[in-house]
């Protein structure tokens, strides 16, 4: 509140959630408005809190692995990678190479479909519903490949302790390439829809800004960081499963779009250059894949006694759609580990809401808000309180404003 | 802020070493190959005293400016573990480590410094361990609950393994937990529970049913 004591109604405040499928947790915003303008942020996480940790350490490995497939609807393999590469550390236990490089695979088509999957909910959230469905259907063909190679399109179950649960078949190989090929044809159109549209240039120029120095600070990761210019990507920074063979570079916005300004456009660009980047990644595991066994040890009740005995800590990371996740584990030579504490991308991501929604409109809160990948949908629920009196504005109502802004743009 | 050049996770502990002595209990590193070439990647794991925490991590960002990943918590017993899970040299090729910073907190003081006036990201994470472990951070920015809802009991910590942590009563079996008793009557009848039979009886009966 500001100490202007002779108008009532200005900053009033304007809570959005905590039901606000536009975010993976539902988390609540409090803004205090000036009329359309976003003075102050404040949000409130952890309405899904399951407890899952909690959970976990009263389980043993294998079971929390399957508990990891579970902790996002999205990224499928991160966390269980994540935390089976901790314990496979504190084990001591050496995958085999062929392992590495299918995981190193089933990690880039999940980041395609995440990254798919965001672009057509940013497209929604700026009112191109046809993008959204178009972007959604060419998504499918990275769902149906993750399907093909692990047997689900979420919740993959295709990670173990010690390896992986099945292999690439000779007869898979094709169907990937085929799959390859196909994306390959489309990252020109997309980069045409998505980056020369001027009514999207128009509304993700110049919004959501988080400055170099803001990413640092507030410890932002991922997409999220290399669109303020800040270098950092796991798979470069710090080898893990195959990528220590492979040839990759974080990707920040090219100087040709005018260099990383760190807004919502930014975000977009390297999103969509690291879709192009994943089909790369994905080829050269395919050209150089080392033939061998698949899983460290195959009898899951010595598996489970060696887990047993384990002592140790460590720390399995990966770096996720929406940047590095993290677990950290310690095994004390129970069945269940000591400590697990699991770090999801998101966690450090949302600190960055702060400055981006400052001083930005009503009308650019979902917009700004999606550009983080928090895990999409829409804003559910807004009570509005003018003059005292409280107003339910509804998800649809708040879309329409972004919608009537994104139409006076295009007239103009 | 000058930048040191990309320096070896030997010498970093050895920095740590020559600057605070005997403040550090233990500093090692593990490291990890994987696939074919098995590039190794650095984990630099160092516990201190309570009191250098703040003055490790300052030391830290001017070697290079971190990146803050998370505090993990270890209950062990008389004391609770904090650990800051931070890494170093981002954007350098296979030259990224990860830098463990441990301090133990005797249950009977459990307080720490923030380290949001050095690292303003860490607050989630300190929020967070301030309900989940029962502890004070100092001067803290900001010390509202983070995950846990307004109506969680206080002074119920659940990462605690003492008698602060989880009760047995407050923990829920999904298994223990029987069909709801207040639903409408479903318009088809819900399927009657099997009565046991004899095993020789419902064998005739199943070898019947196969022949018709």
């Amino acid at each position: 509140m500001n100490g202007d004591t002779t108008k009532k109604s200005t900053p009033y405040t304007i809570p959005i959630g905590p039901v606000h499928p536009a975010l993976k947790e539902p988390v609540m915003f409090t803004f205090q408005m000036e009329g359309e303008v976003v003075r102050s942020v404040d949000f409130a996480p952890g309405n899904t809190h399951r407890g899952i940790e909690w959970m976990g350490m009263r389980r043993n490995p294998v079971q929390i692995v399957h508990l990891t497939d579970r902790i996002c609807g999205i990224c499928g393999i991160v966390h269980s990678l994540s935390f089976a590469r901790a314990v496979e550390q504190i084990a001591e236990i050496e995958v085999p190479p062929r392992a590495d490089y299918i995981r190193t695979i089933l990690h880039e088509l999940e980041r395609m479909q995440s990254h798919i999957l965001w672009a057509g909910v940013a497209a929604h959230e700026l009112g191109f519903d046809s993008l959204l469905f178009l972007a959604w259907r060419v998504r499918e063909q990275s769902m149906d490949l993750i399907e093909n190679l692990t047997g689900n399109r979420v919740n993959y179950g295709i990670v173990q302790i010690g390896g992986v649960r099945r292999d690439i078949s000779d007869d898979q190989r094709p169907v990937i390439e085929q799959g390859l090929a196909y994306y390959r044809g489309l990252i020109d159109q997309m980069k045409t829809v998505f980056l020369d549209d001027s009514t999207i240039r128009m509304r993700c120029r110049g919004h959501g800004l988080l400055s170099y120095r803001d990413a640092q600070l507030l410890c932002a990761i991922g997409p999220t960081a290399r669109a303020s210019g800040v270098a950092m990507d796991v798979r470069h920074d710090y080898p893990y499963c195959a990528y220590g063979d492979l040839d990759v570079h974080p990707v920040l916005p090219p100087q040709e779009f005018g260099g990383p300004q760190g807004d919502v456009y930014d975000r977009i660009i390297v999103r969509l250059l690291e879709i192009a980047q994943s089909i790369d990644i994905i080829q050269q595991c395919l050209d150089s894949m080392p033939a061998g066994e698949i899983l460290w040890e195959k009898k899951l009740p010595k598996l489970l006694s060696i887990l047993k005995k384990a002592q140790g800590e460590a720390i399995g990371r990966v770096e996720a759609p929406r940047g590095e996740c993290m677990h950290y584990v310690r095994m004390d030579g129970n069945e269940a580990p000591a400590t697990w504490k699991v770090k999801a991308s998101s966690y450090s991501n949302l600190m960055s809401w702060i400055p981006m929604l400052k001083g930005e409109q009503l009308a650019d809160v979902p917009i700004i808000v999606a550009s983080i990948d928090p895990c999409m949908s829409c804003t559910d629920r807004v009570t509005i309180i003018r003059n005292g009196a409280a107003d339910n504005l509804t998800k649809e109502e708040l879309t329409r404003l972004s919608r009537e802004k994104t139409r006076r743009l295009s007239r103009c | 802020m000058t930048e040191t050049p990309h320096l070896s996770p030997q010498e970093i502990i050895d920095l740590y070493k020559a600057e605070f002595g005997v403040g550090i209990h233990e500093a090692r590193i593990t490291e990890r190959g994987e696939g074919v070439k098995k590039t190794k990647n650095y984990n630099i794991w160092i516990r201190v005293d309570r009191e250098l925490l703040k003055p490790a991590i300052k030391k830290l960002m001017d070697i290079r400016f971190p990146h803050f990943a998370v505090i993990a918590g270890n209950d062990l017993g008389d004391e609770i573990e904090l650990l800051y899970i931070l890494s170093v040299f981002y954007g350098t090729k296979f030259g990224e480590y990860m830098v463990t910073f441990g301090i133990r907190l005797p249950k009977t003081d459990l307080t720490v410094p923030t380290i949001t006036d050095l690292i303003p990201g860490a607050l989630l994470s300190e929020r967070e361990k301030q309900e989940f472990f029962g502890i004070t951070v100092t001067d803290i920015p900001d010390g509202r609950r983070l995950f846990l809802p307004d109506d969680f009991p206080q002074g119920v910590y659940p990462w605690r393994k003492d008698e602060t942590g989880i009760k047995p009563e407050m923990v829920r079996e999904l298994w223990a937990i029987d069909r709801p008793k207040d639903r409408p009557v479903p318009p088809v009848p819900e399927k009657k529970p099997v009565v046991e039979v004899p095993a020789a009886e419902g064998m005739e009966k199943k070898t019947g049913g196969a022949a018709e």
